[in-house]
């Protein structure tokens, strides 16, 4: 019914990868620096010392220089979702589509209004208003958060909504449903907070590198405060929230947790691999070892995922076919019933075009049973359900070690800083001064554990990536690749001398 | 009462919708054409300074529309969001790089260590403005003129056109006189439109020179854009349009686009309304020494957007047609979210006035004042 061409998916992927994580090194610094600012401006407000709108100001540049290519890498996502999954785009756009417009009329607009009065407003509004503006762009962003985090999660756990097979749609049936969607939730709070460590861990590394050179001294210790209490809370509540998300994963995504964890072969009371070497050439089924080498917690992963001591935590082959002690179904049942739906579906159509009303509605009431398995009856073997599992242990165990960094780097900060040693302790500042990259490793680390987790799916159970594209040739998506490949790079090198250039400036030049 | 709603309704009430979002942006396109200005007009340092300030306030809001515009039609036309972007790919690929490459010019163009160099950021600025107003232009022509694309029964979309083997993928809209002209006639419209706004918005007293310039080039654009949109009109009544009967058939129909003014007559006065409000607002900035041209060509320019985008969509045609196979052709009640998502949507839709309203309240709040050389070459502006 639908012939797949799987270097144009695998460009189409490539594609959306690429572009999505170019998005994901701005947005995480936009979503905590709009709001640094907003701290920084309302001490400013509250005790009137110029000092702290110096800071502001200068926060406020890198923010604007930062913004300024957030917005351009951001909008290219937004459409290609037509341009490059246009069949993705018609089976889902009645669920999908909302959130997206939802996100331009509340967010994108409050962002764009008083960001220009943010940066142009000094001289214009009363300093009342804005400070109220730079709380608004604040808000904004972090709304904008929300939405897509919403679509997001949706794709991951889809909600609210029936499939239409006169259509052949999926259509929306509970808004309530896709927006407090359980994923959707802990997806929104565990990526906003990261965000604010992200930005935290920027103005950290700043600051460090003006004490390391001796300049700025006063404005770095005081810009360091702000951001170390921020960024410990942040820390703690992404810990938090990334076990929730974690919770959530083994819900709804059980394979998806199977390979954060490479575990193969399920158990009750699975231990937490806290760190490993994974065996990389072993295949679902096959006797290797998952690992080369692993230290493991006891019974910690079943906690995790079930919030219980000596539950069962599935693994990849229990997943693939099915394990009847625990009452699993194996993907390889699920297909089987996925190729009757499709079967019975393409005879619900024919028997409409032919007219004849009673076939259809006998060929329906067949599909109606099966419907819930439809999408795995587009896959080819079993085996395909499973996502790369190497990727997603390692990145997964990246961003979780690193996130357990995060809240004694801040801790450390803040309690030397308070203490009035933080420029006796010169051993720290080079520490400070790499947490800008740690905290772009764990970021990315945690889109690639959730985004290649979820593969080979596009909306998880109900249409896998082959059949979500648009039918182009790989050339074009070659070239357009480039295109953009070319243009975000010289634009990424552009910020990154601007950034570069204003930091050695510094607050006082200007 | 919105829970009320019948589905024709909420169909017809999203196009209405989203077509103001569309027309919306073409007033905004102000940014655009006055991005396009800019070499002509700036004849120093400061007077260009003054140019990208003013318009540096306000780009974020024609980004932001056109954003708005592609959730919107994704949320209430899927089909439409699917089959045109999906199969007009290089139009809209390219539509959108203009975008990208605008979006970081105001804030890296005059900073420090920017690498590429002044030069570099005012050419993005250009080329958005010029090719990617003129693309724009020629893909809402393509509501007219149809493109070549077949769906199939999963409503997978193929492109059909080729030439000399390659399939263009959209880009032959370019090739169609009629799209062209109306591009031109959008580019030529925001130039006008850029220069009332800047007229607006700058305190001219050390710059007096640049005052008498864009006065010129107010009148200058609009004789430049007149014949295309003389032709875009006349093309218009003329044209054989994609009807729709009773049983969903499309067919071509002589002088469909004619007739529909008269059946649908608050467009034909939305766009006389429209073409006389451009024309006040043009003479107004270019002959009368007034600054506020602009809101005249810039409501003007809303109605006769409007008419543009309802025209090929209601009494029963079929607005993004094809010309390959017509019965692919997508009309508004066969392209539209499902009866749930339009009435959720038109619940959220009841923000917008909000919006509006605030966005009418910043500008006047930061307008209030003229935009005076001092600012422009203040150590944080563009
Ligand atoms: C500074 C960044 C950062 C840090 C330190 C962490 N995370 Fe994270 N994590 C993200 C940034 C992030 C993210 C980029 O924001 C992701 C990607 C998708 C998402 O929802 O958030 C993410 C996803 C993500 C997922 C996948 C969710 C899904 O697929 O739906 C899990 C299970 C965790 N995280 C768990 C954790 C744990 C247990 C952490 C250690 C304490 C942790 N994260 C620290
Ligand atoms: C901004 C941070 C994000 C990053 C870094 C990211 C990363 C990725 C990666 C690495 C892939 C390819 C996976 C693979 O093919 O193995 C992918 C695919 C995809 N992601 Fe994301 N993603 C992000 C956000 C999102 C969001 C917010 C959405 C939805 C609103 C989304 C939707 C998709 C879609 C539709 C695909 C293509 C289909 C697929 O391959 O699954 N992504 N993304
Ligand atoms: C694939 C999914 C995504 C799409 C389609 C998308 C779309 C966009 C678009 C169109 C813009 C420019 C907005 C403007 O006109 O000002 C933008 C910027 C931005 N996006 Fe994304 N984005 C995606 C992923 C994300 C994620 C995952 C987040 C946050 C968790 C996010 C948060 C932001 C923020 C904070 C900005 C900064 C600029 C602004 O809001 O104007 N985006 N995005």
């Amino acid at each position: 019914m639908i012939d797949v061409d799987p270097s144009l998916v695998n460009w189409s992927r490539a594609m959306f990868a690429f572009t999505a994580m170019y998005h994901w090194i701005f947005v995480p610094l936009t979503l905590g620096l709009s709001f640094l600012c907003a701290f920084y401006e309302t001490i400013y407000l509250k005790t009137g010392n110029e000092q702290w709108k110096t800071i502001t100001k200068f926060w406020m540049t890198l923010f604007g220089i930062n913004f300024a290519i957030g917005v351009a890498t951001g909008i290219i996502l937004e459409f290609e979702f037509g341009t490059n999954w246009s069949n993705y785009s018609w089976m889902v756009g009645d669920i999908f589509g909302a959130p997206l417009a939802i996100e331009g009329i509340f967010a994108f607009f409050m962002e764009a209004s008083f960001f220009a009065v943010m940066f142009f407003g000094w001289n214009r509004v009363s300093k009342g208003f804005h400070c109220f503006s730079t709380w608004m762009v604040a808000v904004g962003s972090n709304l904008s958060a929300v939405w897509i985090l919403v679509a997001n999660g949706w794709m991951q756990n889809p909600v609210g909504m029936a499939f239409n097979p006169e259509k052949a749609r999926f259509e929306m049936e509970s808004f309530a449903e896709v927006v407090f969607n359980p994923i959707a939730v802990s997806k929104f709070t565990h990526t906003s907070s990261s965000g604010f460590v992200m930005a935290s861990a920027f103005v950290l590394t700043v600051s460090c590198w003006y004490l390391l050179k001796r300049r700025h001294i006063e404005m770095a210790k005081k810009s360091i405060v702000v951001a170390c209490v921020f960024g410990f809370v942040a820390s703690c509540f992404v810990g938090f929230t990334g076990d929730e998300a974690a919770y959530e994963v083994a819900q709804k995504q059980p394979m998806k947790l199977a390979a954060m964890e490479g575990l193969y072969k399920g158990e009750r009371g699975a231990g937490l691999v806290a760190m490993g070497i994974v065996n990389d050439v072993k295949s679902p089924g096959d006797v290797q070892d998952p690992f080369f080498f692993e230290v493991k917690i006891p019974q910690l992963l079943s906690l995790l995922a079930n919030r219980e001591f000596g539950s069962f935590v599935p693994g990849i082959d229990d997943l693939v076919w099915g394990n009847e002690e625990e009452n699993i179904m194996g993907v390889n049942t699920m297909m089987e019933k996925g190729r009757y739906a499709l079967t019975d579906l393409a005879a619900f159509k024919e028997a409409k075009k032919a007219g004849n009303e009673q076939a259809a509605e006998a060929a329906l009431a067949r599909f109606n049973e099966n419907q819930e398995y439809m999408g795995y009856g587009y896959l080819d073997t079993p085996e395909e359900a499973v996502p790369p599992v190497f990727i997603v242990f390692n990145s997964f165990h990246l961003m979780a070690v690193l996130g357990s960094l995060f809240p004694v780097i801040f801790g450390a900060f803040l309690f030397f800083t308070v203490k009035g040693q933080i420029t006796e302790k010169r051993w720290l500042l080079p520490i400070g001064l790499s947490t800008a990259l740690l905290g772009l490793f764990a970021q990315q680390a945690g889109w690639v554990t959730a985004e290649v987790g979820r593969q080979p799916w596009a909306i998880q159970g109900l249409m896998p990536v082959k059949i979500a594209t648009t039918n182009l040739s790989t050339t074009a998506v070659q070239v357009t690749f480039a295109m953009f490949a070319v243009v975000f790079t010289l634009l990424l090198v552009a910020e990154i001398f601007i950034m570069l250039k204003q930091i050695s400036i510094g607050p006082e030049g200007h | 009462m919105i829970s009320n709603l019948d589905y024709v309704t909420l169909q017809q009430l999203w196009w209405v919708l989203c077509s103001v979002v569309g027309a919306l942006f073409l007033f905004l396109t102000f940014v655009q054409g006055g991005q396009t200005l800019l070499w002509q007009m700036a004849k120093t340092e400061t007077e260009s300074a003054l140019i990208v300030n003013s318009l540096g306030r306000k780009w974020e809001l024609p980004f932001t529309t056109l954003v708005l515009f592609g959730g919107a039609l994704f949320a209430s036309f899927p089909k439409f969001y699917a089959t045109s972007f999906g199969g007009a790919y290089w139009v809209w690929i390219l539509i959108l790089f203009t975008f990208i490459i605008q979006a970081v010019s105001y804030e890296y163009r005059t900073k420090p260590a920017n690498v590429w160099g002044t030069k570099t950021y005012e050419t993005f600025m250009f080329i958005n403005g010029s090719v990617g107003v003129l693309l724009i232009g020629a893909a809402v022509g393509t509501f007219y003129t149809g493109s070549s694309f077949s769906l199939n029964d999963m409503n997978q979309v193929t492109w059909q056109y080729t030439l000399g083997g390659v399939n263009l993928r959209g880009l032959e809209a370019a090739f169609s006189l009629f799209n062209l002209s109306l591009g031109l006639f959008l580019v030529f419209n925001a130039r006008v439109l850029g220069a009332l706004y800047l007229l607006n918005n700058i305190d001219f007293s050390a710059v007096g020179e640049m005052e008498t310039r864009l006065r010129k080039a107010v009148w200058t654009n609009f004789l430049c854009a007149l014949p295309f949109l003389l032709y875009v009109v006349v093309a218009i009544l003329l044209k054989k349009g994609f009807g729709v009967d009773e049983q969903g058939v499309v067919s071509m129909v002589s002088f469909k686009y004619f007739f529909n003014l008269f059946a649908l007559p608050h467009l034909l006065l939305m766009l006389l309304a429209g073409i006389g409000l451009v024309v006040w607002g043009v003479l107004a900035g270019a002959f009368k020494n007034s600054t506020k041209g602009i809101w005249f060509a810039g409501l003007g320019t809303v109605l006769v957007g409007l008419t543009v985008l309802c025209l090929p969509a209601f009494n029963n045609t079929a607005f993004y047609p094809s010309t390959y196979d017509l019965q692919s052709s997508l009309t508004i009640y066969n392209a539209s979210s499902s009866h749930f998502t339009l009435k959720t949507m038109t619940y959220v839709a009841l923000a917008i006035p909000v919006l509006l309203a605030y966005i009418a309240y910043l500008w006047k709040k930061m307008d209030s004042k003229k935009l005076t050389v001092d600012e422009a070459l203040d150590g944080e502006a563009y």
